[in-house]
C-alpha cells in the first residue's frame, strides 16, 4: 500500500501546475488533465480499499518517515501512515472529488476561468491527501494551511463578486486564528517529546512527556485548529459565507471533505485528550450542533440552509469523539460525506437549472438561490428530486439509509456518557434536539424547493433536468446514502455492524493514570444505550418530518405568522444571532482602529517629533553654538573684545606716550612714591 | 583555492564600476551591459563558491589575509563560513537582478550604475570581512552610494529621506566605532575577529566602567549600531521612508540585504565575541522581537501606500529573525540543555534572513511594476486588476502568500523555527508573536482584496501586463521561495555546522546557568 502513497499527491500537484501554466492552451481547456489525475487516485484509493477488505485486520498499519532535514542534533522527520482510517479518508477523498470533477464539467462550462478552476482543484486534492497520509503534526499543519489556500482559491474564485473575495478572505483569516491555537499546541508536544511524529508523541505523552494540566492544554491547542476548520462554534462563521463558492466546491471542500478535517484531526488525536479536555470538545460540539440547526431552521438561501446543516453535522462528529464515541465520530464522517455531497450537488443542479431559467427570461435581478423563488420542480426535475429526497432521508435520520445508522450511534454515545456523568445531560439534549430541527428544516427545504406552487409559473416552464454530466454523480452519491453500503456483509437496517465497524476500531488513551475510560468501556456503554437512543431518534426525526409536513407541505400553520409570533427566536435564528455584527463591533473594527492609531503614532508622532526631534534640537543646538556662542559670544565678544581693549587701552595709553621726558621722569616718581607706601603699610 | 574568489566578489563591482565611468554620456546600454556583467560574474563566482564550500567544516574557509595598515596592526582578511555564505549568495543575487530592475533609469545613468556597483562591493564586504576594522570601513562605503542613490533617483521626498537614512546610519556606526576601538585597546591591540572571538569576553567580562561592566557597554554600543540597521524597534521609523522614496532597485537591496547586515553583524560579532552579553541580554531581545513582530504587522495594516505597508511587513518579518536569536538561551541547563530548540532558533533565524530577502525582493520588484505602470501605489486606488493582469497578479499572490507565511512556501519554515526554538523559553512572548501571523495574513489578503478583487476599475482597463523582463527578475525569486518552501535543507545544510559551533561558544558561557 505504502507504494501507492506519493501517487495521491504527485498527480494532482502536477495536474495544477499543468493547468495553471497551460490549462488555456490545452484542448478542452485541459479538464482532463485534472480529472485523469483524480481518476487515477480514485482506482488507487478503490485497490486499496479492496485490499482493506479482503486483508480485514482492524490493525493494519504500514508507516514510512524519512528525515526533511536535520540541524545537527535536531532532525525533522515527516511521513505517511496508512492504516484503515487512512485507507476510507482517502476513498471519501477520491470518490467525492472524483464525481465534483465530473459534475463540474457541465456546471463549469462557459466560465471563462475554466481551466484554473480545474488547476485549484487539483491543488485541494493534493492537500487533501497531504492531510490524510501524513504521520506527524508538521506536515498535517503545512498540508493544513493549503487546503486553507485552495479554499481561499475557490470561495473567492467569482471574484468580481465582492461578496466572494470577502468571504475569502473571512474564511483565511478566521481559519487563521483556529492554525494559531494548533500551531501553539504543535510546540507545545515538540517541546515536550522533540518530535513531530505521532507515533512519538504518543509514547512521550504515555510516558508523561507533559504533565497532567499542560497535557489538557496542549490537547485544546490542537483542537483550536479543528475548531476553525470543521467551523464549529465561535468560529463557524466563515462556513456559511464560503457559499459564495461555486457549488460543486461547496460539496467537495465545504460540505464532505476539508471540513472534515477539523474532525479527522481530533479523531487522530484523540488518545492525547485528557478527561476534560474531551468535555470541553463534547461541549464545542454539542452547542455547534443544536446552534447551527436552529440558524439553519429559518434561512430562505438554498445553500446556506445546507450550510448550516453541515456545522451542525460537523458539530455531531466533534461531540461524539468529545464524548468517548468517536468511532462513531468518524462513521458519521464518511456517511456525512455522501449525502451532504449529494444534497450540494442537488441544490446545485436546482441552482443551475434556476439560473438557467432567469437567463432565457432576461431576469438578472432575482436570486436562484432563494427557496422562495421555487418551487414545483419536482416534476421537471425528476433525478435531481429524487437523489435529493434519499438525501434528505440520510441527513434526517429515517431508517434503512446511512446517516440513520451513523447519527444513531453518535446519540447512543451521549446518551451513555450522560448516564455515567448525569451532570452532562445537556449533551443528548443538544444531539436529539439538533436531530429534531435537521429533519424539520431539510424537509422544509424539499417542500419549498420540489413542492408546492412557484412565486413564477413561467421561471418554472423554463425549468430543465441537468446534464448527464451533472446527474450520474447525484445518482452514485445518492446510491452511497443507502445503509447497506456500510454494513456489509450484515443486513440489518437497525444495527450499524458491518465492514466498517469491523475494520475501524478505538483505540485507548495514552494519557497517563488511566483516567480515561478504555475504548472496550466506551464500546459497553454505547452498546447499552443503544436501543433507547434508537427509539427516541425515531421519535424526534418523524416529528421534524411530520412538523415540516404540517407547516410547508399541508400548510395547516403559516410560517410567517409562525415567525410573527415567535419574534426574538425568530430574529435571532434568522440573524444567525448576530455572532458575524459582535465580531465586526468588538474584534474587527478596534483591531482596525488599534492599528490605524499604532500607525498614526508611528509615523505622525514617534517619528515626526521624537525622533526627528533630535535632528531639530541638534539644529538648534548647532545654531546657539554656530552663531550665538561662538560668531555672538566667542568671536564677537571674547576674540574681538581682546582687540578692542587692546586697541581702547592702546588708544588711551597713547596719551601717556608724549616723548618728552621730564612727564615720564613725574611718572616713576609717583611710582616711587606708591612702592614707599605700599611697603609702610 | 588560489585565485583569491572571495577578492574577486568584492572587487569585481569595482572594476564594473571604474569602467562604467569610462564610457561616454551617452551610452546608457553599455553602462548597463557592464553593470549586468558584472554582477553576473558575481554571481557566478557566488554560487561557485557555495558548490566549494566544505559545509562539514568548521571555521572559516577560502581565508585572504594579508596586512594593510602595519602600525595598527589592521589586516585585510576576508573569508566565508556558513553564516556568510547565505547572505554572499543573496547579495549577488539580488544584486544581478536589480540590475535588470533598474533597465529603465535615463537619468544620469552613468552615476546610478557606478554607484550602484560600489553599494554592492559595499555590501559583499561588509559579509566578507573578518578584520573589524575592514567590517568598518566596507560598513561606511555603503552608506554613500546608497546616500546618492535614494537622494538623487529617489521619490518626491528623496533628500529628506536620504539625509535621514544616512545620519541615522551614521549614529549607529559612530557607536560601533567607538566598540570598536575598545576592543581594540583592551584586547591585545588587533581587529582580527577570530582573535577577538578568543580574547574579547573574558577580556571585557573583568573590566568595570563608570561602575558598568564593560562588556555589557560595549554589547550596547553594538546593538544600537546594528538594530538600526535590522532596524530593531524603536530604531525603525528611517526605513519606512527610504523604503518609500527609494528607487525600486534600491528599496530591493535595502530590504533585502541591508537590513540583514543588522542581524548579520549581530551573529557574526556580538555573539561569538561577547556571548556573556548574548545571554544576558536574550529576554530584551526576545521583548523587542516581540514588539517587532507586532507592532511592524499593525503599523503595515494601517497603510493606504502599497510601498509602506511592505516595508512595514520588513519591520515584522524582521522580528522573527530576532526572536530565533535569543532562542539561543535554550541551550542552557535549567531547560534541560534543549540544544534542539536553540539549533531551532539560529538556523532559522539565519534561514529567515536569506528567505525575507528573497521575499520581500519580490513584494518590492512587484511594488514597482505597478508604479511604473499606474504612477501611484495608493492600495484604495486600484480595484479588481486580477481580471486585467493574470499574471501579474499571480506572482503578487505568490509573494504575498510566501509574505504571510503559507506553508510549502519557503517563509513558513523559517518563521515556524524561529518559533519552535524561542518557545521553550519566552512561552509567553511566543504566543503573544504568534498573533503576528494572523496581523500579516490581515494586512496581505485586505491589501490583495483591494487591488485585485472585485470590479475592475475603469481608470485601469488598458493597464498593460507585466512585461518579460519584469518577469524575469521575479522568476528566479519565486523558484527559491517555492523549491526552499518544500525542501529547505540545502540552505540549513550549508549553515548548520557554524550555527552548531555558535551555540557551542555561547554554551560555555557560565551566564548560562541562569536559563
Amino acid at each position: 500500500m505504502m507504494t501507492f502513497a506519493p501517487y495521491f499527491l504527485i498527480l494532482p500537484l502536477a495536474a495544477f501546475a499543468i493547468q495553471i501554466f497551460f490549462g488555456k492552451r490545452l484542448p478542452r481547456k485541459g479538464d482532463w488533465v485534472s480529472i485523469t489525475a483524480v481518476g487515477t487516485t480514485l482506482c488507487l484509493a478503490i485497490a486499496m480499499f479492496v485490499m482493506m477488505l479482503f486483508l480485514y485486520e482492524p490493525g493494519a498499519k504500514a508507516e514510512q518517515s524519512f528525515e526533511w532535514f536535520n540541524l545537527g542534533e535536531l532532525s525533522v522527520k515527516i511521513g505517511v501512515l496508512i492504516d484503515n482510517v487512512t485507507v476510507i479518508m482517502l476513498l471519501v477523498v477520491a470518490l467525492v472529488s472524483g464525481l465534483v470533477h465530473l459534475y463540474s464539467v457541465g456546471y463549469m462550462k462557459d466560465d471563462p476561468r475554466y481551466s484554473r478552476y480545474f488547476g485549484y482543484l487539483s491543488l485541494f486534492t493534493f492537500s487533501m491527501n497531504g492531510i490524510i497520509l501524513s504521520n506527524n503534526l508538521l506536515s498535517i499543519y503545512m498540508f493544513w494551511e493549503l487546503v486553507g489556500l485552495s479554499s481561499y482559491l475557490l470561495i473567492g474564485f467569482w471574484f468580481e463578486k465582492d461578496s466572494a473575495a470577502n468571504a475569502s478572505k473571512k474564511a483565511f483569516l478566521v481559519n487563521r486564528v483556529g492554525d494559531i491555537g494548533m500551531f501553539i499546541g504543535i510546540m507545545l508536544f515538540f517541546t515536550a517529546t522533540g518530535s513531530f511524529l505521532f507515533s512519538d508523541i504518543f509514547a512521550g505523552v504515555a510516558a508523561g512527556a507533559l504533565p497532567l494540566p499542560l497535557l489538557t492544554v496542549a490537547g485544546l491547542c490542537l483542537f483550536a485548529g479543528a475548531i476553525g476548520k470543521s467551523a464549529q462554534v465561535p468560529l463557524h462563521v466563515w462556513l456559511p459565507d464560503a457559499m459564495e463558492g461555486p457549488t460543486p466546491v461547496s460539496a467537495l471542500i465545504h460540505a464532505a471533505t476539508m471540513v472534515a478535517a477539523g474532525v479527522y484531526l481530533t479523531f487522530r488525536m484523540f488518545p492525547l485528550f485528557t478527561p476534560e479536555a474531551l468535555t470541553v470538545i463534547a461541549y464545542v460540539g454539542g452547542v455547534t450542533a443544536i446552534f447551527a440547526a436552529i440558524i439553519a431552521v429559518t434561512q430562505n438561501d438554498i445553500k446556506r440552509v445546507l450550510a448550516y446543516s453541515t456545522v451542525s453535522q460537523l458539530g455531531y462528529m466533534v461531540m461524539a469523539i468529545g464524548t468517548g464515541a468517536y468511532v462513531a465520530g468518524f462513521f458519521h464522517l464518511t456517511t456525512h460525506a455522501a449525502f451532504k455531497a449529494a444534497l450540494f450537488l442537488c441544490s446545485g443542479s436546482v441552482i443551475h437549472a434556476m439560473h438557467h431559467a432567469y437567463h432565457k427570461l432576461g431576469d438578472h435581478d432575482s436570486d436562484p438561490q432563494d427557496m422562495r423563488n421555487m418551487g414545483g420542480m419536482k416534476s421537471k426535475m425528476k433525478i435531481t428530486f429524487l437523489t435529493m429526497f434519499m438525501a434528505t432521508l440520510a441527513l434526517s435520520g429515517v431508517p434503512f439509509m446511512s446517516g440513520f445508522l451513523s447519527k444513531d450511534a453518535i446519540l447512543a454515545g451521549t446518551l451513555s456518557f450522560a448516564t455515567h456523568h448525569p451532570e452532562h445531560f445537556l449533551l443528548p439534549l443538544f444531539g436529539f434536539g439538533a436531530a429534531l430541527l435537521t429533519a424539520f428544516y431539510m424537509f422544509r427545504l424539499i417542500f419549498m424547493t420540489f413542492y408546492g406552487k412557484p412565486a413564477k409559473q413561467e421561471v418554472l416552464d423554463n425549468i430543465h433536468e441537468s446534464p448527464a454530466t451533472m446527474t450520474t454523480p447525484l445518482i452514485v452519491l445518492a446510491t452511497l446514502s443507502i445503509f447497506i453500503v456500510y454494513t456489509l456483509p450484515y443486513i440489518n437496517p437497525f444495527s450499524d455492524h458491518g465492514w466498517f465497524t469491523d475494520l475501524i476500531v478505538a483505540t485507548n488513551s495514552v494519557v497517563p493514570q488511566h483516567v480515561n475510560p478504555s475504548a472496550h468501556e466506551i464500546a459497553e456503554g454505547i452498546h447499552h444505550a443503544h436501543l433507547p437512543a434508537m427509539i427516541i431518534s425515531l421519535i424526534v426525526a418523524f416529528t421534524g418530518i411530520a412538523l415540516a409536513v404540517v407547516i410547508y407541505l399541508k400548510k395547516k400553520f403559516s410560517a410567517e405568522k409562525l415567525a410573527k409570533n415567535l419574534a426574538l427566536p425568530y430574529k435571532l435564528s434568522f440573524n444567525k444571532f448576530f455572532v458575524d455584527e459582535i465580531y465586526d463591533r468588538f474584534l474587527i473594527n478596534p483591531t482596525i482602529k488599534l492599528a490605524k492609531a499604532v500607525g498614526f503614532f508611528d509615523w505622525e508622532i514617534y517619528d515626526k517629533y521624537f525622533i526627528n526631534g533630535f535632528g531639530r534640537i541638534t539644529e538648534r543646538l548647532s545654531r546657539f553654538i554656530g552663531i550665538t556662542m561662538d560668531y555672538d559670544v566667542l568671536d564677537q565678544q571674547i576674540v574681538d573684545g581682546v582687540g578692542k581693549s587692546t586697541r581702547f587701552f592702546g588708544g588711551a595709553l597713547k596719551f601717556i606716550q608724549t616723548g618728552k621726558i621730564q612727564n615720564y621722569l613725574v611718572w616713576v616718581l609717583g611710582g616711587i612714591i606708591i612702592i614707599f607706601i605700599i611697603q609702610a603699610m | 583555492m588560489d585565485w583569491n574568489i572571495l577578492s574577486w566578489l568584492v572587487w569585481l563591482p569595482v572594476i564594473g564600476a571604474g569602467l562604467i565611468v569610462l564610457v561616454p554620456r551617452d551610452k546608457g546600454d553599455t553602462m548597463k551591459w557592464i553593470a549586468a556583467a558584472a554582477t553576473a560574474f558575481q554571481l557566478i563566482f557566488a554560487v561557485l563558491l557555495w558548490s566549494q564550500f566544505d559545509s562539514s567544516h568548521v571555521g572559516f574557509q577560502f581565508q585572504e589575509k594579508m596586512s594593510w595598515i602595519a602600525s595598527f596592526n589592521i589586516q585585510y582578511y576576508l573569508g566565508v563560513d556558513g553564516l556568510s555564505l547565505p547572505m554572499v549568495l543573496l547579495t549577488a543575487l539580488l544584486s544581478f537582478l536589480c540590475v535588470f530592475v533598474s533597465w529603465k533609469i535615463d537619468k544620469a545613468p552613468k552615476g546610478y550604475f557606478a554607484l550602484f556597483l560600489l553599494l554592492d562591493a559595499g555590501m559583499m564586504g561588509v559579509f566578507l570581512s573578518l578584520d573589524f576594522f575592514l567590517f568598518y570601513v566596507f560598513w561606511e562605503v555603503m552608506l554613500l552610494p546608497m546616500y546618492f542613490l535614494i537622494g538623487m533617483w529617489g521619490g518626491p521626498q528623496r533628500e529628506y529621506a536620504a539625509i535621514k537614512f544616512f545620519l541615522y546610519t551614521l549614529a549607529g556606526s559612530v557607536l560601533m566605532l567607538v566598540a570598536i576601538l575598545a576592543l581594540y585597546f583592551t584586547c591585545g591591540h588587533t581587529f582580527d575577529m577570530t582573535v577577538l572571538m578568543a580574547q574579547a569576553n573574558d577580556g571585557l567580562g573583568s573590566m568595570t566602567w563608570w561602575g558598568f561592566n564593560a562588556l555589557k557597554v560595549v554589547w550596547i554600543m553594538l546593538f544600537i549600531a546594528f538594530a538600526i540597521k535590522v532596524p530593531v524597534f524603536p530604531f525603525h521609523t528611517w526605513l519606512p521612508l527610504a523604503h518609500v522614496e527609494a528607487p525600486t532597485a534600491v528599496s530591493v537591496i535595502l530590504a533585502g540585504v541591508l537590513l540583514k547586515m543588522g542581524t548579520y553583524g549581530m551573529l557574526r560579532i556580538s555573539y561569538p565575541m561577547l556571548p556573556d552579553g548574548a545571554i544576558w541580554f536574550a529576554g530584551a531581545l526576545a521583548l523587542l522581537a516581540l514588539i517587532n513582530i507586532i507592532w511592524g504587522a499593525l503599523c503595515a495594516l494601517a497603510q493606504t501606500d502599497l510601498k509602506k505597508m511592505v516595508a512595514y511587513s520588513s519591520v515584522s518579518h524582521m522580528g522573527y529573525v530576532l526572536l530565533g536569536m535569543a532562542a539561543v538561551v535554550a541551550a542552557g541547563a535549567k531547560n534541560g540543555g534543549n540544544v534542539l530548540a536553540a539549533e531551532a532558533g539560529m538556523n532559522g533565524a539565519v534561514l529567515q534572513m536569506f528567505n525575507h530577502g528573497t521575499i520581500t525582493a519580490m513584494l518590492f520588484i512587484l511594488v514597482g511594476v505597478i508604479y511604473d505602470r499606474a504612477h501611484h501605489r495608493n492600495i484604495d486606488g486600484f480595484g479588481g486588476l486580477g481580471a486585467r493582469m493574470p499574471i501579474y497578479t499571480g506572482v503578487v499572490a505568490l509573494a504575498f502568500f510566501a509574505g504571510l507565511g503559507l506553508p510549502g512556501l519557503s517563509g513558513f519554515i523559517s518563521e515556524a523555527m524561529c518559533f519552535i526554538g524561542a518557545f521553550p523559553v519566552f512561552k509567553t512572548i511566543v504566543i503573544i508573536s504568534t498573533l503576528g501571523i494572523l496581523l500579516n495574513a490581515a494586512y496581505f489578503l485586505w491589501a490583495f482584496q483591494r487591488m485585485f478583487l472585485g470590479k475592475l476599475n475603469e481608470k485601469y482597463v488598458d493597464l498593460p501586463e507585466i512585461n518579460k523582463r519584469e518577469l524575469f527578475t521575479l522568476i528566479p525569486l519565486a523558484v527559491l521561495v517555492i523549491l526552499l518552501g518544500i525542501y529547505p535543507a540545502p540552505v540549513l545544510d550549508v549553515m548548520k555546522v557554524t550555527m552548531g559551533h555558535l551555540i557551542q561558544i555561547i554554551q560555555q558561557s557560565s551566564l548560562l546557568a541562569a536559563f
